[in-house]
C-alpha cells in the first residue's frame, strides 16, 4: 500500500510548526500504523532529514505513551484503540493521511508530534491516590468489597492516561481523566475516607493546569482507547456536589 | 575480589527476622539529611522512592518516559503470586520458596528467596489499602488463578492488566511524595554513567531528554531499578525504550554483572508476522489455564484447524508432562514449542507458531465465562492478527521476555560497590535461571517496599552524610566521558540507520543465544558481534544534535551499550557448560531432550567484572549452597 503522509513538525516549543508532505511507500496491511512511521522515518534518515519525533513505549495500548491525531481523531479511526494497536489495513491504499500532535494548551509541544503531559501528573499529584504509608496495611481480606464495586472500579482504573479524552474535547476538558481517578478510588472502601478532599483538590488542580470546562459533548469517551465511560464524569459531578456541602475534615 | 553474599545465619525462617534486628537503624530527625537517587519508576523503583520519602530521606527519582506512570511494569499482564493460602489447597510460604527455587532450576540463593516468599503476603495486603482493584468473588473476598510452574492457586489479579494496577498503586503512593515535596521527579531523564566517589557509589550523569542537557547529580546512595535487558535481542515483549544502559554502565564502574546468559523466552507470545516487526506481543500465560496447546500429528497439514480431527493433533505438553500439562514452566513450554517447529509441525503462515485453543473451554464454561476471564487479551490478539480467538485457536510461539540475569547484589541488595543497591529486573536475585510466572510482580514490590527501606539505612549511617560534593573531579571527569560518547555518536554521520543495526544485533542473539544455544554457535556469534560493533562505530548515521530532543540519539547510545552487553551475555553463555532453566545448551541435554544440570561444576552464580575495553572480562563465582531443599533433577512430569 501507499500512503501520502501529512506531518507536523516543530523543532522546539518555541518555533512555529508546519505541515510536511511525505510519501508512505510499500506498507504492508499487517503494519501497525507506529510500524509504518518507522519505515517513513528510516527512509527519512537514509535522505538526511531529521526524523519524525514521536512518543510511543509498549507499543500495546497500556503505558499511555502514544499520542496522535490521525485525520482529526486522536488514535486514529478504530474505537477504543491506541494508535500502537492501530493496524494499515484499516487505512485505503493511496489514502491522504494527517499526522498531528494532542492539542491543548495545558499540552504544549515539545517537537513535532512529541507534547508535555505533566499537567495529568500534577493532578493525581493532588490527591489521586489513598493516603497510606507501606507497612501500616491491614490483613487484605479484612475488608470485604462487593464483587460489582470492585469491577466497576477497575473500569475506571483501566485509564492509561493518555490525554486523547483532552485531545478530542473542543474545550480541552480533563473531566473524564480526573472522574476515572476519582471513581476509581472512590467506589472502593479504601478510597472512601478521603473521596471529600480528593475530588476538592483534584478539581482544582486540573483549573489551575488551564484544562477547559465539560460541556457534555462526550467527545472524550468516543476516542478513548480503555472505552472509559463518561457515566464517570456526572459520578465525579455527584462526589463533587456532595463534598461541597460537607464541612471539611478537622 | 571476595564475593560475599552477607546470608544472615540461623534457620531460614528466621534469617529475615534476625538481620532486621542487627541492621543499624537511621535516627528518625536525621533521615532528611540523606539524599537518594532512585533511577527507575517501575515497581520496584517506584516503590522504593515512595517508601523512602515516606520514612523522610531526600529522594530524587528519574525515568526515561515522559512519566512515572509509564515505566514497563504498566504492560504486565496475569498477576502476582503471594502465599497467603486463601484457597486452602495447600499453599504456604515454605511452598512458594520451594516451587520458585525448583521453578528457578537451582540456580538461585535460598535466603533471598525464602524471603522474598515471606514478604509476599504484606504486598497484597499492602496493594489492597493503595485501592489496586483486585479481582474479586461474588462474597467480596480475593479471587485466584494458577500459572504455570505452581500446583496451587496463588495468584491475584486485574483482569489482564494486573502490572498495570500494581503500578499505578505504587505511581501513587510515589505522586503523594512528589506532591509533599519529599520526592524530586525528574521524568524525559535517562541516566547515562555511574559516578563513585573513593569507590562509593555516589551520583549519576544524566542526560535531559527534551533539551539534551548533560548534568550531574550527587547523593549519599544510589539505587538502580531500570528494568531487564531482553531488548539486546531487538524483538522482544519490552516497551521500545527498555534498555541495559544503566547497568552496563554500572558493571563498567566495576559493579558485577551477574549470570547474564539466563534469559526467559516467553512460550505465549504472538508470532512475527514481518520484518517490519518492531516488537512482540506477549498473550499472557494465564491464558493456559484454560487453553490447550496443540499442532497438526501431520507435517505440512494446511487444514484450517477446525477441520483438524481430535486423533490427529498432537497436544505435547499434555502429552509429555501429565501431571503440569499445559502449565509446565515457562522454559520447558517454550523449548517444546521450538522443537515441533523445527520439525516442521509449526502452523500459520510462516510455520513459526502452534495453537492456543480454547475450543473445550468455551464448550464447558461458556464464552460468556472466557470473556469475563481473558476478554481485554483476547481483543488484543484479534487487533493484532484480525482472527477472532473464539472462533480460530490463538496462533502462539516463544520470545523474549525476561532476563534472570542482572546486577550481582548481596541480601541487602547491595551490589559490590558500596552504595550502589540493584532491584526488580535489573538484579540477579531471586529467579535462578528461570522465573515462574507472577513472580516478577512479587519480586519488584518486595524489594521496594519492604527490603530496601530497612537495608538501605544501615549503610547510610556507616556511610555518613555527605555534602553532595558535586564539584568533585569524580563528577566532571564522568561528565567528560558522557559529552564526549555522545558527541562521538553524533560526529559519525555514516550510512547505517541505528534501527537497522540493533535489528542485526538482535537476530544474532536470537539465533546463537537464545532457545538454544551451542559452543560452535556462540563462538560464531561472538565474532559476529565483534565486527558489527566495529561497523556500528564507524557507519552509523545519528542525525540531528545533542542540544535537542533526539530520539535517533537516544537510541543509539543504548544500542551501543546492547554490542558490550551482548558480547558479555555470549562469554557467560559459552562458559557455563551444562543446561539450566532458560540456558539451554545443546551439548548437555538428558535422553529425553530435557535441560541437564552440572551441579559439580556450576553450581554458582558467574558474577562478571569489567577488566578494561578490549579486555575478557574477569568471572568471580558465588557458590550456591542448598540446605532446606536438596538439589535434585526438576522433574514436571
Ligand atoms: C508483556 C509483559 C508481561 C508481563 N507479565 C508479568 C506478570 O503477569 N507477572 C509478573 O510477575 N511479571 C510479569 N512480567 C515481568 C514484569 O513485568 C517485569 O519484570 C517487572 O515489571 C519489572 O519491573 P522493574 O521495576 O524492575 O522495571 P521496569 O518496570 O521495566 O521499570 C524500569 C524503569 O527504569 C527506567 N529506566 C530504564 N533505564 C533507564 C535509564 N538509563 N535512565 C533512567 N531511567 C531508566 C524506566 O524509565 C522505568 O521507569 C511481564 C513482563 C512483560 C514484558
Ligand atoms: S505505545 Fe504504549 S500505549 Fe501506545
Amino acid at each position: 500500500m501507499d500512503f501520502e503522509l501529512h506531518v507536523w513538525r516543530q523543532k522546539s516549543p518555541k518555533e512555529k510548526g508546519r505541515m510536511e508532505v511525505y510519501p508512505a511507500k510499500g506498507i504492508h496491511a499487517d503494519m501497525s500504523f507506529l510500524e509504518m512511521l518507522d519505515v517513513v522515518n528510516e527512509g527519512l534518515a537514509s535522505q538526511g532529514v531529521e526524523p519524525i519525533a514521536f512518543d510511543h513505549d509498549c507499543r500495546e495500548g497500556i503505558c499511555g505513551m502514544c499520542s496522535l491525531v490521525i485525520n482529526g481523531i486522536p488514535h486514529g479511526p478504530e474505537r477504543a484503540t491506541t494508535t500502537c494497536e492501530l493496524y494499515m489495513r484499516h487505512f485505503k491504499d493511496g489514502q491522504k493521511i494527517f499526522i498531528e500532535p494532542w492539542r491543548a494548551r495545558a499540552f504544549p509541544v515539545l517537537k513535532d508530534l512529541i507534547v508535555d503531559r505533566s499537567a495529568f501528573d500534577r493532578v493525581i499529584q493532588a490527591g489521586g491516590y489513598v493516603s497510606v504509608n507501606t507497612g501500616s496495611a491491614p490483613e487484605a481480606n479484612t475488608l470485604p468489597v462487593p464483587k460489582d464495586c470492585a469491577e466497576l472500579s477497575m473500569d475506571a482504573a483501566a485509564c492509561i492516561g493518555c490525554g486523547a479524552c483532552v485531545a478530542a474535547c473542543k474545550n480541552a476538558s480533563a473531566m473524564l481523566f480526573v472522574a476515572a481517578k476519582v471513581s476509581h478510588l472512590g467506589l472502593l472502601p479504601q478510597g472512601r475516607v478521603e473521596a471529600r478532599d480528593r475530588v476538592q483538590s483534584m478539581v482544582k488542580a486540573m483549573d489551575q493546569e488551564g484544562f477547559g470546562n465539560c460541556t457534555n459533548q462526550y467527545e472524550c469517551e468516543a476516542v478513548c482507547p480503555k472505552a472509559i465511560s463518561v457515566s464517570f464524569i456526572s459520578l465525579m459531578n455527584r462526589e463533587y456536589l456532595k463534598s461541597s456541602f460537607q464541612p471539611p475534615a478537622v | 575480589m571476595e564475593l560475599n553474599p552477607k546470608i544472615p545465619d540461623g534457620p531460614i525462617e528466621e534469617k529475615w527476622d534476625r538481620h532486621r534486628f542487627r541492621l543499624k537503624l537511621v535516627n528518625p530527625a536525621n533521615k532528611r539529611k540523606y539524599r537518594i537517587i532512585v533511577v527507575g519508576t517501575g515497581l520496584a523503583g517506584a516503590s522504593a522512592a515512595a517508601s523512602l520519602a515516606e520514612l523522610g530521606y531526600q529522594v530524587r527519582s528519574f525515568c526515561y518516559q515522559d512519566s512515572p506512570r509509564r515505566a514497563h511494569s504498566i504492560a504486565a499482564q496475569g498477576g502476582i503470586n503471594a502465599a497467603k493460602n486463601y484457597q486452602n489447597d495447600g499453599d504456604s510460604v515454605r511452598r512458594l520458596f520451594y516451587d520458585t527455587v525448583k521453578g528457578g532450576d537451582f540456580r538461585s540463593r535460598e535466603a533471598n528467596v525464602y524471603r522474598l516468599a515471606q514478604v509476599s503476603g504484606n504486598i497484597i495486603d499492602q496493594c489492597v489499602a493503595q485501592g489496586v482493584p483486585f479481582a474479586r468473588e461474588y462474597s467480596g473476598y480475593l479471587a485466584n488463578r494458577s500459572f504455570g510452574g505452581a500446583q496451587v492457586s496463588r495468584t491475584f489479579y486485574a483482569r489482564g492488566q494486573t502490572g498495570q494496577q500494581l503500578l499505578l498503586g505504587a505511581y501513587q503512593a510515589l505522586a503523594r511524595q512528589i506532591g509533599l515535596g519529599k520526592v524530586q521527579m525528574h521524568p524525559r531523564t535517562e541516566m547515562l554513567d555511574l559516578v563513585l566517589v573513593d569507590g562509593h557509589a555516589k551520583g549519576i550523569v544524566t542526560r535531559d531528554l527534551v533539551t539534551g542537557e548533560i548534568q550531574s547529580q550527587a547523593a549519599d546512595a544510589v539505587v538502580l531499578a531500570t528494568g531487564g535487558y531482553a531488548n539486546v535481542f531487538y524483538l522482544s515483549t519490552n516497551a521500545k525504550g527498555c534498555n541495559a544502559t544503566a547497568i552496563f554502565r554500572a558493571y563498567k564502574k566495576g559493579a558485577l554483572f551477574a549470570n547474564p546468559c539466563y534469559t526467559q523466552i516467553h512460550p505465549t507470545c504472538i508470532p512475527a508476522s514481518g520484518d517490519y516487526q518492531s516488537k512482540l506481543t506477549l498473550m499472557s500465560e494465564s491464558l493456559r489455564n484454560d487453553g490447550r496447546i496443540w499442532v497438526p500429528k501431520k507435517k505440512g497439514d494446511r487444514r484450517p484447524p477446525a477441520q483438524i480431527p481430535e486423533e490427529e493433533r498432537d497436544y505435547y505438553l499434555e502429552r509429555k508432562y501429565p501431571s503440569y500439562g499445559n502449565l509446565a514452566p515457562r522454559d520447558i513450554s517454550s523449548r517444546s514449542a521450538k522443537e515441533v517447529c523445527d520439525a516442521g509441525l509449526g502452523v500459520g503462515e510462516n510455520g513459526n507458531g502452534v495453537y492456543l485453543d480454547f475450543r473445550d473451554a468455551i464448550r464447558g464454561l461458556g464464552k460468556k465465562v472466557i470473556r469475563e476471564r481473558y476478554g481485554n487479551l483476547f481483543d488484543m490478539y484479534e487487533k493484532i492478527t484480525h482472527e477472532n480467538p473464539y472462533e480460530v485457536p490463538m496462533r502462539i510461539y516463544p520470545a523474549p521476555h525476561y532476563t534472570m540475569g542482572g546486577l550481582w547484589v548481596d541480601y541487602n541488595l547491595m551490589s559490590n560497590v558500596p552504595g550502589l543497591y540493584v532491584l526488580g529486573e535489573a538484579n540477579f536475585s531471586d529467579h535462578g535461571a528461570n522465573r515462574l510466572g507472577a513472580s516478577a510482580l512479587m519480586q519488584g514490590l518486595a524489594d521496594g517496599y519492604f527490603i530496601l527501606p530497612y537495608t538501605i539505612g544501615d549503610y547510610l549511617v556507616s556511610a555518613g552524610a555527605q555534602k553532595f560534593a558535586a564539584d568533585r573531579p569524580e563528577f566532571r571527569q564522568a561528565l567528560d566521558d558522557v559529552r564526549g560518547r555522545t558527541s562521538r555518536l553524533l560526529s559519525i554521520r555514516g550510512r547505517r540507520t541505528v534501527d537497522s543495526f540493533h535489528r542485526e544485533l538482535g537476530s544474532i542473539a536470537w539465533n546463537h543465544c537464545g532457545m538454544a544455544r551451542t559452543e560452535a554457535g556462540l563462538q560464531k556469534a561472538l565474532s559476529s558481534i565483534a565486527a558489527l560493533k566495529s561497523e556500528f562505530w564507524k557507519d552509523v548515521n545519528v542525525p540531528g544534535e545533542g542540544e535537542e530532543l533526539n530520539q535517533s540519539l537516544e537510541r543509539a547510545g543504548r544500542v551501543a551499550d546492547f554490542f558490550d552487553f551482548a558480547e558479555l551475555m555470549c562469554a557467560d553463555a559459552l562458559h557455563r557448560r551444562e543446561s539450566c532453566g532458560g540456558h539451554f545448551r545443546e551439548e548437555f541435554q538428558t535422553a529425553e531432550g530435557e535441560a541437564r544440570r552440572d551441579d559439580r561444576n556450576f553450581c554458582y552464580v558467574g558474577a562478571w567484572e569489567f577488566a578494561g575495553e578490549g579486555k575478557p572480562p574477569r568471572l568471580h563465582k558465588e557458590p550456591l549452597t542448598f540446605e532446606n531443599i536438596q538439589l535434585a533433577e526438576r522433574s514436571y512430569k
